[in-house]
């Protein structure tokens, strides 16, 4: 008798082994899951052995399938099957009646279509993981994922959160978190933003419908993220399909697939998963960090000098002065004695909860000093400084830059450079004569930094300090490049899997966060342009592995003070010492009793953002409101600052057709449109339409559009246009108005007035993406109105033929929007004027808030220009500068709305009271190109340079540290 | 030694005493064509260099000299040439560097300004940066396009397409392993000797398909696969890590649409503006008369390519974008326009129907033109199987080849699935 033939299927997914074996009347007979550190190949070998019973001496065919599954099988010689494919195999075979597949790996994310055209999607490269996005944002929130799931069907509410990348996922968590929010509702909006995330990146416009079977690890074990899948999908109990072991279905796949391949027999399987050496690649290797011992030894000499002389507070008596800095992650405090000395000192994660933190903190001090220390003065910094100066009544608020530079210059009196990296910022400042002269903080993009290099001795199953130790002896650092985390986490994948140490990889790493660091952020090409005395701080930089790369890179010895991860809760201390109330207004022992904190969710009905506000109460009459995006809810009387954001938008508001006899024609208010508004409304009202205007921009809007956008990295100002064609169509609208525009109008200020490609030609994107169109009259013809004697009569004709206008009414209607498009230009450069006349007479700061005029639109700036105009700053826009002759720069000046950026700095630059600030779109391509040479003028007309990055975002902590920090240095300038 | 020299705008220019000194860089692109043109720059009096290194340390030059944003060819191109001055051997007073400038609305008309920003970053400044266009724009002494020379490499680039595109065709049958290759380096050398005199065209060209047709080959089952995209990063196995050997090894026969269109859809964006939006320009006519040159040329390829069943040939511009005409306005014009689409369409047509859409990360026009138009092509082309592939410096391979093996692997089986229907289904028993 032949034994039966066996098939075993192997899935290396990016975190976990998959192993099974089937019979030949596809019996499961043996299956394991297990995660595997990135020990893929030798785990999946210890695996196998155990399946060795089940085989027994049956002849087998066997196949890899998963991310990893690739190299492991080039390397064997055993057939793969790509994952998504054996994936569809297995759910052909194994299921019926399945029209749509949703499969979520460890860091993959698929979807099939099997009915109605088969299609297989697979996360782009972009797009962060999605199992071990959850393990990221657990870690975070402090929970195991387990705890997180359970939590998760406890929400009252979602909220929104960046569902792009999980770098970007992090930083609208961490806000929420630190703000006071019930980490059930965090938990269940990290679902939401995974499932939002699957259904726009990868369904891309196709509907996820019919029997949808649901697949993979993290869909298999947390039912709270199939709760959010099936309810945002509408699903009900027949159409959402979880079988049963969903975890296994590549490896079934693979089994299946392999059954086509060579018949073998375990013994020789195993000996070639063993046998065979890992290293095929080369590896990109660096320079060790450390040469030699005596090298380190050096080193380690040479920076335990910095330190900061400790007093006993037990023995201690008199004045003390209080400095808290509210991290992202951590919670630090320092005591010092008006001369500077630490009394106490406290460095903890925070748990997502820093008001507890410092409550106990309190708590013990008051307890341990009697009737011998009092404090002075107290100052608190960072994320949560708002919550805690409120919760505590703390003396002062600041920007982290002012408290960095504060404890900086007590260890380095001449330092002109600070560098810190934390857990999820890293800000660098240049200081000039003891000023801060520019400020670089890392965009959302970047923002790996010490919480990253945890993630990754957590993943690899190590903790941080021996991981950063073994760092230190490495003899070959990997070369991992120097991009995102997400990225990365490819890089090191590939790494370990051409045989690369733990070592190696930690130090690898370590050089990765140091070179994002210096090419990234702070764009540097020379050591000489960061500064002579340069100080690192921060948690991260006391990992010496960090350090040491940091000064290999910049081939310069630094200062590192000893308390580097408290430099923000020092230099706090040291501004409430400096400062010296008359007397602290901190809480004392026995209102710090009666302390309750409770939050309460509500939403702000203010205006049509519709905040989402937390109310915080701490046991008292006090109350602290955060999530809104302006004054109103608090109550406050505004300051009416001049703010021609607001006036464009009011004014551009008031283009609204009363009806028409021609019908409704709608526009979609974003890119090429938004500017132009006054010029085609004007044409198409005067011509008798019903113009209908989409808008105002919202999240809502963005989300109704986001299942037609397919390509995931294009700008947010882009993305929002499929929400406002959307809501054109269910206004009821039969034709829509998207012209195409290479080119914009001539201002004369640069070698040519191109738009953007996107821009440009976005209409016709839209045509091919939006099925919907299909039912209605879409016009997208290719227009250039700044050519006005070629363009009207082209358009007369246009109109003519399309919509059968005579040619002397649609004559009329042209020139009434050239007419109207002037004299709406001319009522922003007026406005521009009289903000610059009313800053002058009322002795106010200008901020030139920079970008396209489709910056204008609420949804897309965040609320920047309230947020500008809350700091007591007068807000005008580039475009409220008029266009004059420009002096040549030093890259190709060949788009209208570039140009204006160059002469808005210029213009800057003769004005003593403004500065500029850049809003740059993440995604734009030719903001890369526009932001150096912006910088480049204003640094040499000595002004700071302020970028600010925005994308579908909605955290606005990290823009107002850039945006107080302007303030302070200008303020210290003068 | 050549004294610097600036011209009014303070621009440094490459004089004639340079040529006579110089070194000039040129940055890989397509091997064929550019190992050509080299050749054909050095017949001329130049003495050019063409940048073949691809090690991980042009990367890191361009990310410290380079906007990390900008896109991934001006990074790798900027990042090459820095790389080659500080470590190729050459004394850096004696080097000059050549990049091609295109003046359209994409950012990539930028390179030359990054390149020169960053030659001053590095204290560099002294290096001479010559613009290759055929435009006239920034004029250089001591590098003429005359007449001759620009004709000379006009006819390289279109000899070159046709290698490229038989060679393709042959290297994965080929009967005697490296024939093709071999025959495409001995044809090099024909070309240099013999005058490359547009004139001789059809016969050499007739010449060129004959002597391939020599090659003896072998069946075999190879899936058929287009790459098209972002110019740079199409052709540049720098650019594509390697992306033509990656599918050759996966048992693939690659196809990659000539550059010959790209020119004739650069010299048509003037006549096209013209019907758009009725603006006239001065140049107008030379475009027109490029236009109609380059068409001509390609035709005769065409005719050459047909007269052997055995080879698929090109396709006519016009063919193209007529059928992008479908799905996007000729007017789209920047990077590389609707080009891209009807390269797609094309390859589809003529029975490629798996496509690898190859750009960098976050490239502008092809949001519209690539990854924007294959909803639309697979809607009214069922059997198109595109994927999209995203190239930067972070992107590993592991990650994207991945992505090329799932689309071969529905290829595959889409070959295969005429043959064998259903498989029966049955229920796991665990």
């Amino acid at each position: 008798m032949t034994a039966e033939l066996y098939h075993i299927g192997i899935d290396i997914g990016s975190t976990t082994v998959k192993v099974v074996v089937m019979d030949e009347a596809l019996h499961l007979l043996f299956k394991k899951y297990q995660r595997h550190h990135s020990r893929a190949r030798e785990l999946a070998a210890d695996m196998l052995l155990e399946a060795k019973e089940a085989v027994g001496s049956h002849p087998v065919t066997v196949a890899f399938s998963g991310s990893a599954g690739l190299s492991v099988a080039e390397m064997t010689g055993i057939p793969f099957a790509q994952e998504v494919f054996a994936t569809k195999t297995a759910v052909d075979t194994l299921l019926s009646g399945i029209d749509a597949v949703v499969e979520l790996g460890g860091e993959d994310a698929k979807i099939l279509f099997l009915t109605g055209g088969t299609e297989e999607r697979m996360n782009g490269s972009c797009a962060g993981g999605t199992g071990a996005f959850i393990d990221q944002m657990a870690s975070l929130l402090n929970l195991s994922v387990t705890e997180l799931d359970s939590l998760s069907f406890q929400h009252t509410q979602i909220y929104n959160i960046a569902s792009r990348c999980g770098v970007f996922a992090k930083s609208d968590i961490q806000p929420l978190l630190n703000q006071g929010a019930n980490k059930s509702d965090v938990a269940a909006s990290i679902y939401q933003a995974i499932v939002n995330q699957t259904i726009a990146g990868l369904a891309q416009g196709r509907e996820i419908k019919g029997k949808v079977a649901f697949l993979g690890g993290p869909l298999t074990f947390l039912l709270g993220l199939r709760q959010r899948f099936v309810e945002t999908l509408k699903l009900d109990k027949d159409h959402a399909v979880f079988p049963d072991n969903a975890e296994y279905y590549v490896a079934m796949g693979a089994a299946l697939e392999g059954k086509k391949g060579d018949v073998t027999d375990f013994d020789s399987v195993y000996k070639r998963l063993t046998e065979t050496k890992a290293n095929i690649n080369q590896v990109d290797t660096l320079p060790p960090l450390f040469q030699n011992d005596e090298e380190y030894e050096e080193f380690k000499a040479r920076h335990a000098c910095h330190s900061v002389e400790q007093v006993n507070m037990d023995d201690y008596r008199g004045e003390a002065f209080l400095g808290v800095d509210a991290g992202s992650t951590t919670t630090k405090c320092a005591l010092i004695t008006p001369d500077g000395k630490l009394l106490y000192t406290y460095y903890t994660s925070n748990n997502g909860d820093p008001l507890t933190v410092i409550r106990e903190q309190l708590k013990l001090l008051y307890e341990r000093f009697g009737d011998r220390i009092i404090i002075k003065g107290s100052a608190v910094t960072g994320y949560g400084e708002e919550l805690l100066k409120n919760a505590f009544h703390m003396d002062f608020g600041i920007v982290e830059t002012v408290a960095h530079y504060y404890a900086a210059r007590h260890f380095e009196p001449n330092v002109d450079f600070i560098m810190d990296i934390g857990g999820q910022d890293m800000k660098c400042f240049k200081l000039k004569n003891g000023v801060v002269d520019s400020i670089l903080l890392n965009e959302a993009c970047s923002s790996g930094c010490g919480s990253f290099i945890e993630a990754f001795a957590v993943a690899l199953g190590y903790p941080v300090a021996e991981f950063a130790a073994l760092g230190l002896q490495a003899k070959h650092p990997v070369n991992l490049g120097s991009r995102c985390t997400v990225f990365m986490n490819s890089s090191v994948k590939q790494a370990q899997k051409d045989g690369a140490g733990i070592d190696d990889i930690s130090a690898g790493l370590s050089i990765s966060v140091v070179k994002n660091a210096v090419y990234k952020v702070i764009r540097a090409h020379h050591p000489d342009e960061l500064g002579k005395n340069i100080v690192v701080q921060g948690g991260t930089f006391l990992n010496d592995a960090i350090l040491r790369a940091f000064e290999l890179e910049i081939g310069r010895n630094v200062t590192r003070p000893a308390i580097a991860g408290l430099m923000g809760a020092y230099g706090a201390a040291l501004y409430a010492c400096h400062k010296r109330p008359e007397a602290s207004t901190l809480i004392g022992p026995q209102e710090l009793e009666v302390f309750v904190h409770k939050a309460v969710m509500s939403e702000c009905k203010g205006c049509t953002n519709r905040c989402k506000l937390t109310i915080n109460t701490f046991g008292g009459p006090e109350k602290y409101i955060s999530g809104n995006r302006c004054d109103k809810p608090l109550g406050k009387k505004a300051l009416n600052l001049p703010n021609a954001y607001q006036f464009k938008q009011e004014r551009l508001a008031s283009y609204r057709s009363k009806g028409g006899t021609r019908g409704k024609i709608g526009l979609p208010m974003g890119l090429n449109l938004y500017e132009l508004l006054p010029f085609w409304f004007t044409i198409f009202d005067s011509l008798g339409f019903e113009v209908v205007v989409s808008g105002p921009s919202s999240r809502g809007l963005y989300v109704a559009g986001q299942h037609t956008i397919p390509s995931d990295t294009v700008c947010y100002p882009a993305k929002l246009m499929h929400g406002h064609i959307e809501q054109l169509l269910d206004q009821g609208v039969d034709t829509v108005f998207y012209p195409c525009m290479p080119y914009n109008f001539d201002e004369k200020q640069g070698d040519n007035h191109y738009n953007c490609p996107v821009v440009a030609f976005y209409p016709e994107l839209i045509q091919a993406n939006v099925t919907r169109l299909k039912e209605i009259r879409y016009l997208n013809p290719y227009v250039a109105p700044h050519a006005r004697k070629a363009f009207t009569p082209r358009f007369i004709q246009w109109l003519g033929e399309t919509f059968g206008i005579d040619k002397k009414s649609a004559r009329a209607g042209i020139d009434n929007g050239y007419a109207e498009l002037a004299a709406y230009q001319q009522s922003v450069y007026d406005y521009g004027e009289k903000a610059i006349a009313f800053a002058k007479e009322n002795g106010r700061d200008v901020i030139v808030l920079a970008g396209r005029p489709y910056h204008a639109d609420g949804e897309i700036n965040h609320g920047m220009d309230t947020l500008l105009t809350s700091l007591g700053l007068v807000v005008i826009s580039e475009d409220c500068i008029p266009p004059a002759p420009q002096a040549k720069v030093n890259v190709l000046n060949q788009w209208t709305y570039h140009s204006r950026l160059y002469h808005a700095a210029r213009f800057v630059c003769e004005h003593k009271n403004m500065n500029l600030v850049q809003l740059v779109s993440f995604g734009c391509g030719l903001d890369a190109i526009t932001t150096d040479e912006v910088k480049d003028i204003l640094e040499q007309g000595g002004k700071i340079y302020t970028q600010i990055k925005i994308d579908e975002i909605t955290n606005l902590g990290a823009a107002k540290i850039r945006l107080r920090s302007l303030i302070e240095a200008t303020k210290d300038v003068r | 030694m050549a004294k610097l020299e600036y011209d009014k705008n303070g621009r440094l220019l490459f004089t004639k005493e340079m040529r006579e000194e110089y070194t000039i860089f040129i940055p890989m692109m397509l091997p064929v064509h550019m190992t050509l043109l080299e050749r054909v720059l050095n017949q001329a009096g130049y003495h050019c260099k063409l940048l073949t290194s691809t090690h991980s340390g042009i990367v890191n030059e361009g990310l410290q000299n380079v906007h990390n944003d900008t896109c991934y060819p001006a990074l790798l191109v900027i990042g090459q040439m820095l790389d080659a001055i500080k470590n190729g051997g050459y004394d850096p007073h004696k080097v000059a560097l050549m990049i091609t400038q295109t003046g359209g609305g994409c950012r990539a008309s930028n390179y030359i300004h990054l390149l020169r920003k960053a030659l001053k970053n590095n204290g560099m400044d002294y290096i001479p940066v010559i613009s290759f266009n055929l435009t006239g724009m920034e004029h250089n002494p001591g590098f003429r396009l005359n007449f001759s020379l620009a004709t000379s490499m006009i006819t390289a680039v279109i000899y070159a397409d046709l290698l490229m595109n038989l060679g393709n065709q042959l290297r994965p049958y080929e009967k005697n392993e490296g024939e093709t290759d071999a025959l495409i380096m001995a044809w090099n050398d024909k070309l240099l000797q013999t005058s490359m005199s547009i004139f001789h065209m059809k016969k050499t060209m007739a010449a060129i398909c004959e002597d391939f047709n020599q090659i003896e080959t072998v069946q075999r089952d190879k899936t058929l696969v287009g790459i098209v995209g972002e110019i740079y990063i199409k052709y540049s196995p720098l650019g594509n890590n390697n992306l033509e050997e990656f599918l050759r090894r996966e048992g693939c026969e690659v196809v990659i649409p000539g550059l010959l269109d790209f020119i004739i859809f650069m010299s048509d964006h003037h006549i096209v503006d013209s019907r758009n939006f009725g603006i006239k320009y001065g140049k107008g006519m030379l475009s027109y008369l490029m236009k109609r040159f380059f068409i001509h040329v390609q035709k005769q390829m065409i005719r050459a390519v047909k007269r052997y069943p055995r080879f698929r040939p090109p396709a006519y511009f016009e063919d193209t974008k007529k059928l992008a005409g479908e799905y996007l306005n000729e007017g789209n014009k920047m990077g590389e326009g609707w080009l891209l689409t009807g390269e797609m369409l094309e390859l589809i047509h003529s029975g490629v129907k798996n496509i690898v859409c190859a750009q960098p990360f976050g490239c502008l026009p092809n949001h519209i033109v690539g990854k924007g138009m294959i909803r639309a092509i697979r809607e009214r082309n069922p059997q198109a199987n595109i994927v999209a592939i995203d190239y930067d410096p972070g992107a590993t391979k592991i990650n994207q080849e991945n992505r090329i093996k799932l689309m071969l692997s529905i290829a595959r089986e889409k070959q295969k699935s005429a043959a064998e229907k259903t498989a029966k289904k049955m229920p796991v028993k665990a």
